[in-house]
């Protein structure tokens, strides 16, 4: 099962869903055949798209949209927030090549902020699936909810196979009591890796795919601060707003400290080249990522049990 | 249209300019553009829009959307009038204890989406009319935008993918009262010949005097049922209209004026005669 196939399944099973896409087909080249006048191509007109979404979900429809995850989430924000944030409508947005994964387009196409903005929606929910597997198994939960939801597609085939989802929580691969890596999206591949590697340097070490950001897993954000010495959070996203922002705000509430180690991006856009490079060139790769943890965790005494 | 009818809804269109005035009173409201857009919004909820009251979410129903939002005083005395409000609820205008605000809202019954922020409704009117026609459902779609409102690129963008779809079921009623905030469009950013642009993107244009209810009415009911263009209707307008003190203005937007200046008004709206004498300061910025 793939994005849309399963988009196809769930549509045809369902008259109230319409499928939208501002000229972006990628994910959906099969569906106006399939669908017919339940599949809207608006052309390039991300804030009309999300108009028009709202005005269908005022007649009973559940609009399934699709764009550039920048695009989408920049160009139209305000109409994402005014019609369909404020009238808490079940519109489902579907930001294709987020992150990393816009690799050679240039900081124009680089949704590095989109979950930020996301989540700083009232109502709105947030999703990050790690890959294909992952993706297909999370958005019938996403679908069939009554909320307006954001969902940073990553489609790309993983190795892992992800346990059954639950909306609003993360899936807890491991728990490790030195270090506990905390993921969501494309990056979960190379966490998991980099996980192999720092075990075999002798560490104990957890992972967790974040799968929600919105509303986020908290018992497992404080179970891992809990259990281990030193949160990582990995992300391809501005370091604000994002993954390391919600640790940071679920530890204060919880009036708990931790050191966490942040490995995002920081008050710039990523060097554009092919995803390859991008992740050799920004420290994303398995290895430099567990270099960076590695470096981290050694310095003397900082994280040590005494 | 009877004299008869002519005469009620000229008499309902008085009462509502009455709550206008009344609503300019303390926190004050944007009352030249509420002015503007009496005739056009009492003849489509009085006469035009086929909505049940004791029914307002029946999906047969005829929707308006106002998307120039600020005029919504022009609407709670329209739903007063109509019946779709009591009006009581007008002295609970910008109380916490209600949603009487200076922008539409669905808390109030009857209005069918928020607005405030210029340029939306057109798109989500196009939904709207979309569902509509492919569920094989009469239903009419109207919005109305202001003119300066029509600066907003997204108003353009949603007539262009609204006509590619051949939503002749929608038709965007423009309250051309020549102003945004407090300077001339003209002067600004200029529209004209604005039934040019409309032609060019696609629209069927028709232009008529926005205070005649015989126009208003001849415009409306001359939308063709076959036709394969989204309906535009600029309805020319005066700011302000009724209040002479205050018509065509453009100091008079945002106005919160004393319970004597509102009496003064009263009498300008019942006389035609300029005679009120005006001190409240003008706000340039709300």
């Amino acid at each position: 099962m793939n994005y849309e196939a399963l988009l196809i399944q769930t549509a045809l099973a369902d008259e109230r869903i319409i499928v939208m896409t501002a000229e972006n087909r990628a994910l959906v080249k099969n569906i106006p055949a399939a669908l017919g006048n339940r599949f809207i191509d608006t052309g390039i007109t991300e804030q009309t798209m999300i108009g028009m979404a709202a005005g269908l979900a005022l007649r009973g429809r559940i609009p399934i949209v699709h764009a550039l995850a920048p695009f989408l989430t920049m160009r139209a924000f305000e109409f994402i927030r005014t019609d369909v944030g404020i009238a808490n409508l079940p519109v489902k947005l579907s930001g294709y090549i987020p992150g990393f994964l816009s690799d050679g387009n240039g900081p124009t196409h680089q949704a590095i902020e989109d979950i930020a903005l996301m989540r700083g929606i009232p109502n709105m929910e947030v999703f990050a699936p790690a890959d294909e597997d992952d993706l297909v198994k999370m958005l019938p939960a996403i679908w069939g909810s009554n909320a307006p939801a954001y969902v940073r597609v990553n489609h790309k085939a993983g190795t892992f196979i992800h346990a059954a989802f639950e909306p609003g929580k993360a899936e807890v691969i491991a728990t490790g009591s030195d270090i506990t890596l905390l993921v969501y999206g494309f990056l979960f591949d190379n966490a998991l890796h980099a996980k192999e590697i720092l075990e075999q340097q002798g560490l104990s070490v957890g992972l967790i795919n974040m799968r929600t950001l919105k509303p986020a897993d908290e018992q497992a954000i404080i179970q891992s601060a809990l259990n281990s010495r030193l949160l990582i959070s990995i992300e391809d996203h501005l370091n604000s707003g994002g993954l390391y922002t919600i640790i940071a705000e679920t530890l204060l509430r919880n009036r708990l400290s931790a050191h966490v180690f942040p490995l995002a991006i920081h008050e710039r856009w990523f060097k554009p080249a092919l995803l390859a490079e991008v992740l050799e060139f920004e420290g994303f790769t398995p290895e430099k990522i567990a270099e960076k943890i590695l470096n981290e965790f050694q310095q003397p005494k900082k994280y040590s049990n005494a | 249209m009877t004299n008869d009818k002519a005469a009620y809804l000229k008499s309902v269109a008085l009462k509502v300019r009455e709550h206008i005035i009344g609503l300019s009173v303390g926190g004050g409201c944007f009352i030249g553009a509420s002015l503007s857009c009496v005739e056009l919004m009492v003849y489509l909820y009085a006469e035009f829009l086929n909505i049940d009251k004791g029914d307002l979410s029946n999906p047969e129903r005829d929707y308006l959307f106002l998307s120039k939002g600020h005029d919504v005083p022009a609407l709670y005395g329209t739903l007063v009038e109509t019946g779709f409000m009591p009006v009581e609820k007008l002295a609970n205008h910008l109380r916490s204890n209600d949603s009487v605000y200076w922008h539409p809202n669905t808390n109030i019954p009857g209005v069918e989406f928020h607005s405030g922020s210029l340029g939306h409704l057109p798109s989500v009117a196009s939904g709207v009319a979309y569902d509509c026609k492919i569920r094989n459902q009469k239903n009419r779609v109207v919005v109305i935008t202001g003119d300066g409102e029509l600066n907003e690129g997204s108003v353009w963008e949603a007539l262009l993918v609204a006509n590619a779809y051949q939503l002749n079921n929608l038709t965007l009623i423009v309250d051309r009262n020549q102003f945004q905030a407090n300077i001339r469009t003209e002067d600004l950013i200029p529209l004209e010949p604005l039934a040019d642009k409309f032609k060019a993107f696609g629209c069927r244009v028709t232009r008529i005097d926005g205070h005649d209810f015989v126009s208003i009415e001849k415009a409306l009911s001359s939308i063709p049922d076959t036709n394969d263009k989204v309906n535009v209707i600029i309805a020319d307008t005066i700011r302000g209209k009724g209040l002479p003190s205050i018509e065509a203005r453009a100091d008079r937007w945002f106005c919160a004026f004393t319970s004597d200046e509102a009496g003064q008004l009263s009498n300008e709206l019942h006389t035609n005669k300029k005679t009120a004498v005006l001190e409240s300061e003008t706000l340039i910025v709300r």
